[in-house]
C-alpha cells in the first residue's frame, strides 16, 4: 500500500508538469490553430527567469582581503551580495525563497515574450500549413535555445529549493500509515499544488470571464465571433500571451527540481505534444487529463514489480499509450471530432 | 697498371664483409629510417597534439576543467609559468623547453559528452591537424572509442578522467594509457570504510547510469561489498542524463534496502543525489539502520553541484587539490595563480597525462610511437600528487594510491567540499591484468 501511495504521488507530481505544459500548447493550437514547436522554448524561457531573478538577488561586491592569503598565495576575495547587505535577514529571505517569488517576476516577462513572438512571427502562418508552422516555430525554438546558450552557457545552472521546503513530508502518516513509511519531497508537493492552482486559474479565467467566454466563442466559430465586431486576432494574441505565462511558470517553478540548461525545453516538448495527442488536440480538458494519467502511469510502470516483468516499460508506457490511443481514438481522449483525425 | 686477381682467401674476406653489412645495415639505420614512417612524424615542424574533451553536454564542467589542466601543462612543457610539477617529478628528462627542443602546440575538440562525436574529433586531430597524440575523455565510452582508433592509426592515446574497468581492461589497446584510477580499485578502496562506518549487515540498492562505466562500476562496488556480506537487493540502470530521478528514487523507500549506492557521474551524480535527499532518505530508518547513500566515485565538482547533499557522503578520489605532498602543492599553486580556483581531478589527471607522454619522449629521444610506448611501459615515477606510481606494461594502467573521501560536513570554503579519510595503498588496490581479458596488440604501427 505504501509503494502504490508513494508512486500515485509521484505520477500526480509528473502529470502537473505535463499537463501545465501541454496546457499551453492545447490553448494555442486550440485557439489560433498553430502547432506550436516553440512551446518547449518558452518553458525554458522561463526556467531562466528563475535564473535571472536570482542573479539580480545575489549581484555581490567583490573586495580583496590583503591579511587572508588563497593556497596559491593571491589574496583571498571577500563577496558581499548587495541585496542582503541593504535588507538583512529580509533579503536573505528574498535570496532563500528565490524561486517561488521569481513567478512574480516570470508572468510580465513571458506575457510580453508571448505577445511579441505572436504578433512578430506566428500570426504570419496562421494560413500556413501545419508543416509550415512546425518548421518555422522548430526554427524559433533552436534561435532562442542559442540566445540562452550564448549567455548561460551550456552547463545546467542550479537553483536552490527554499531552506524550510528541503526536508521531506511525511505523507505516510497524514493517511495513518507509519511514520517514515512513505515520504516524499515537500517541493514537490509544493509544486504539485502549484500545477493544480494554475490549471484551476486558466481553467476559471476561461469560464468565469468575459474574455474567456469570447475567446471559447472564437475557439468554436471563429467567422461568427468575428462578424459580431469582436477583434477576436486581438484577444487571441492575449491568448498567446497567456499561454506563455502558463509555460513560463511551470518553467520557473521546475527549476529545483532539474537544473536548467539551454536544452530542457526540447526535452519537455516531445513528451508535451504526446499529452496533447492523448488528451486531444485543442482540448483544454483533455490535456490535463493525459497530463496525470500519463504522468501516473510512467510512474506505476517504473515500480520494482513491473519492471521486473517487462524490463524498460518505464521508458516506453507513454508513447505505448499514445500508440493505442492514435489507433484507436486518433481525436485524442476528449479531442472534438473531425479535429486531426485525418 | 694495376693487375686484379682473386683468390679464395679474398673472396670469403669480400663475401664475409657484404653480409655483415646487410645483417647490420638495418640496426644501424633504423633510428634513421623509423622517423620517417609513422604518422604524423613531427619532423623538424613544431609537434601538435589533440585535446579532445566533453566541452558541452552531462560531462561538460569536467571536460572544460580538464582542458585547463593540458593547457597548463603545455605552458610548463614550453617553460613559460612556474613549471608546476615538473619541478617535483622524478625522475624526468623535462627541461622546460618544449619536447626534444620543439614548442609544443595544440589543437583542441568537443566530445560534446558522445562516443561518436570523440571518435569523429580524434580523427579530424589526426587526420586534418596532424595530431602526434590525442588525450582527453570524461567517460569510459569516449575513451575506449578514440583508444581503438588511435590504435588503428598508430597515434598514441593518453587517457583523461576515465574510471570504467574496460579501458584497460577488455578493451585496452598498445597505443592507449590510462593515469586515472578505475572501478574496481574504487571498490577494493572503499569497501573497509563502509565495513567501519555501516558494518557487514547491510541491504543495498544500486541506481546506475547505463553505460559502458556504469555497468563496470556497478559490478566491482557490488563484488566489493558482497564480499564484506552485504546484499544485494536490486540493480537499475538509469538513462544517462535524465535529470529527474523521482520514478527511480520512488522504489527503494519501499525496496526492503538499507544502502543506497549511486553509480552516477557528473550532472546525472548532481541531480540523483541531491534529489535522493530531498525524497527524505538520509533521515529514515531501515531495518533498523540508519539509511546510507554512497557515491563510490566523486570528484570536487559534482560535489560543488550537489551542495548540502554530499556532506557525509562517503566515496573515492583519484586525487584532491588539499593533499600535502611536493607534487600537489607545486599544482594547486600553479593552477590557482593561473585560474583562480583549485584544480579538480580531470584537470590534474589531463595535466599528468601530459606530462608524461612529453617525459616518455624526451627519455625515448624520438616521437616514434613504439619507442614511447616503450618509454612509459613499467615506468616508475614520483612527485605528481598521487605518492610512488607505475605504469603498469602489461595493461597501461597506472598504480598508486587511492583515496577515500567524505563529503565534508563543515566546510570553509566553496572549495573545500571533500574531506580525504583514508589511503589505500597501492600494493592492495593491484590485480592480476587477467581478470579483464584484452589484448593490448602491436607495437608496430599503422600508417595513418
Amino acid at each position: 500500500m505504501d509503494a502504490i501511495l508513494a508512486q500515485l504521488l509521484n505520477g500526480l507530481d509528473k502529470g502537473g508538469a505535463y499537463a501545465l505544459i501541454a496546457l499551453g500548447l492545447t490553448l494555442v493550437f486550440g485557439t489560433l490553430g498553430v502547432v506550436n514547436f516553440a512551446h518547449g522554448a518558452l518553458f525554458m524561457l522561463g526556467c531562466f527567469c528563475a535564473v535571472v531573478f536570482r542573479y539580480l538577488l545575489t549581484i555581490e561586491t567583490v573586495t580583496v582581503d590583503p591579511t587572508q592569503l588563497s593556497p596559491w598565495g593571491a589574496p583571498v576575495e571577500v563577496r558581499t551580495p548587495l541585496v542582503q547587505s541593504w535588507l538583512g535577514d529580509w533579503g536573505a529571505f528574498l535570496v532563500d525563497y528565490s524561486v517561488p517569488l521569481s513567478v512574480i517576476f516570470a508572468v510580465p516577462v513571458m506575457l510580453v515574450i508571448g505577445i511579441v513572438m505572436e504578433r512578430g512571427l506566428i500570426k504570419h502562418f496562421y494560413k500556413r500549413s501545419h508543416a509550415e508552422q512546425i518548421l518555422v516555430t522548430f526554427g524559433l525554438a533552436i534561435v532562442l535555445q542559442e540566445i540562452v546558450r550564448s549567455f548561460f552557457g551550456a552547463n545546467p545552472v542550479p537553483q536552490p529549493i527554499p531552506a524550510d521546503l528541503r526536508v521531506a513530508a511525511d505523507v505516510g502518516v497524514w493517511f495513518g500509515m507509519e511514520a517514515y513509511s512513505v515520504t516524499y519531497p515537500t517541493w514537490r508537493l509544493v509544486y504539485l499544488l502549484f500545477s493544480a492552482g494554475v490549471i484551476g486559474a486558466v481553467f476559471a479565467f476561461m469560464r468565469f470571464t468575459t474574455f474567456g467566454m469570447v475567446v471559447r466563442a472564437g475557439m468554436a466559430d471563429r467567422e461568427t465571433v468575428g462578424i459580431l465586431g469582436i477583434d477576436i486576432d486581438r484577444k487571441f494574441t492575449i491568448v498567446f500571451g497567456l499561454a506563455a505565462v502558463v509555460a513560463g511558470v511551470a518553467g520557473a517553478m521546475y527549476t529545483p527540481l532539474l537544473a536548467p540548461n539551454y536544452h530542457i525545453g526540447m526535452d519537455f516538448l516531445v513528451l508535451s505534444f504526446v499529452v496533447v495527442v492523448v488528451g486531444g488536440m485543442g482540448s483544454l480538458p483533455g490535456a490535463v487529463v493525459a497530463g496525470f494519467l500519463l504522468g501516473v502511469l510512467q510512474s506505476f510502470a517504473s515500480m520494482n514489480e513491473v519492471t521486473s516483468i517487462f524490463p524498460g516499460i518505464d521508458q516506453i508506457i507513454i508513447y505505448l499509450v499514445a500508440i493505442i490511443i492514435l489507433l484507436v481514438r486518433p481525436r485524442g481522449l476528449m479531442g472534438r471530432s473531425g479535429v486531426m483525425e485525418s | 697498371m694495376t693487375k686484379f686477381t682473386m683468390n679464395r682467401r679474398g673472396l670469403l674476406k669480400t663475401v664475409g664483409a657484404g653480409l655483415t653489412t646487410a645483417v647490420a645495415s638495418p640496426l644501424v639505420l633504423t633510428n634513421r629510417a623509423y622517423a620517417q614512417q609513422f604518422c604524423n612524424n613531427p619532423g623538424d615542424n613544431d609537434p601538435i597534439i589533440g585535446f579532445n574533451v566533453p566541452q558541452t553536454g552531462t560531462y561538460a564542467e569536467e571536460g572544460l576543467e580538464q582542458l585547463k589542466g593540458y593547457e597548463l601543462a603545455v605552458k610548463h612543457i614550453n617553460g613559460e609559468g612556474d613549471g608546476g610539477m615538473i619541478n617535483t617529478m622524478q625522475p624526468t628528462a623535462l627541461k622546460g623547453n618544449g619536447i626534444l627542443g620543439k614548442r609544443l602546440r595544440y589543437v583542441t575538440g568537443d566530445t560534446q559528452t558522445n562516443t561518436d562525436a570523440a571518435r569523429d574529433g580524434a580523427r579530424r586531430m589526426i587526420e586534418r591537424d596532424g595530431a602526434v597524440m590525442v588525450t582527453g575523455c570524461v567517460t569510459t565510452g569516449e575513451a575506449v572509442a578514440q583508444q581503438a582508433l588511435c590504435h588503428e592509426l598508430g597515434v598514441i592515446y593518453m587517457s583523461g578522467l576515465t574510471h570504467g574497468n574496460d579501458t584497460t581492461g577488455k578493451d585496452k589497446r598498445r597505443y592507449g594509457f590510462r593515469h586515472f584510477f578505475q572501478g574496481y580499485m574504487s571498490g577494493v578502496a572503499i569497501a573497509p570504510l563502509l565495513a567501519e562506518e555501516y558494518g557487514r549487515d547491510r541491504r543495498a540498492y544500486h541506481l546506475t547510469a547505463d553505460y559502458n562505466w556504469g555497468w563496470t562500476q556497478e559490478e566491482s562496488i557490488m563484488a566489493a561489498t558482497e564480499a564484506l556480506g552485504w546484499e544485494t537487493v536490486r540493480a537499475v540502470r538509469t538513462p544517462l542524463g535524465i535529470g529527474d530521478y523521482s520514478q527511480y528514487l520512488t522504489p527503494v523507500l519501499n525496496s526492503g534496502a538499507d544502502v543506497l549506492i549511486l553509480n552516477h557521474y557528473g550532472h546525472d551524480m548532481v541531480n540523483s543525489l541531491p534529489q535522493a535527499v530531498q525524497f527524505g532518505m538520509r533521515d529514515r530508518m531501515a531495518n533498523g539502520k540508519q539509511f546510507e547513500i554512497i557515491v563510490p566515485m566523486f570528484s570536487e565538482l559534482m560535489a560543488v553541484g550537489a551542495g548540502d547533499a554530499v556532506k557525509g557522503i562517503i566515496g573515492t578520489q583519484n586525487w584532491n587539490w588539499q593533499l600535502d605532498d611536493a607534487g600537489s602543492r607545486a599544482f594547486t599553486q600553479s593552477y590557482g595563480a593561473e585560474y583562480g580556483e583549485p584544480p579538480s581531478q580531470s584537470a590534474h589527471t589531463g595535466y599528468v597525462q601530459t606530462l608524461l607522454y612529453a617525459d616518455a619522449v624526451e627519455r625515448a629521444g624520438t616521437f616514434y610511437p613504439p619507442e614511447v610506448i616503450r618509454a612509459l611501459e613499467d615506468f616508475e615515477f614520483d612527485g605528481l600528487g598521487n605518492g610512488p606510481t607505475l605504469y603498469r606494461g602489461s595493461d597501461h594502467q597506472c598504480f598508486k594510491e587511492v583515496l577515500v573521501v567524505r563529503g565534508n560536513e563543515a566546510p570553509t570554503s566553496r572549495f573545500d567540499v571533500l574531506d580525504v579519510v583514508g589511503k589505500t595503498p597501492r600494493e592492495d588496490v593491484m590485480y592480476d591484468p587477467a581478470i579483464f581479458g584484452g589484448e593490448l596488440g602491436p607495437y608496430e604501427p599503422n600508417m595513418c
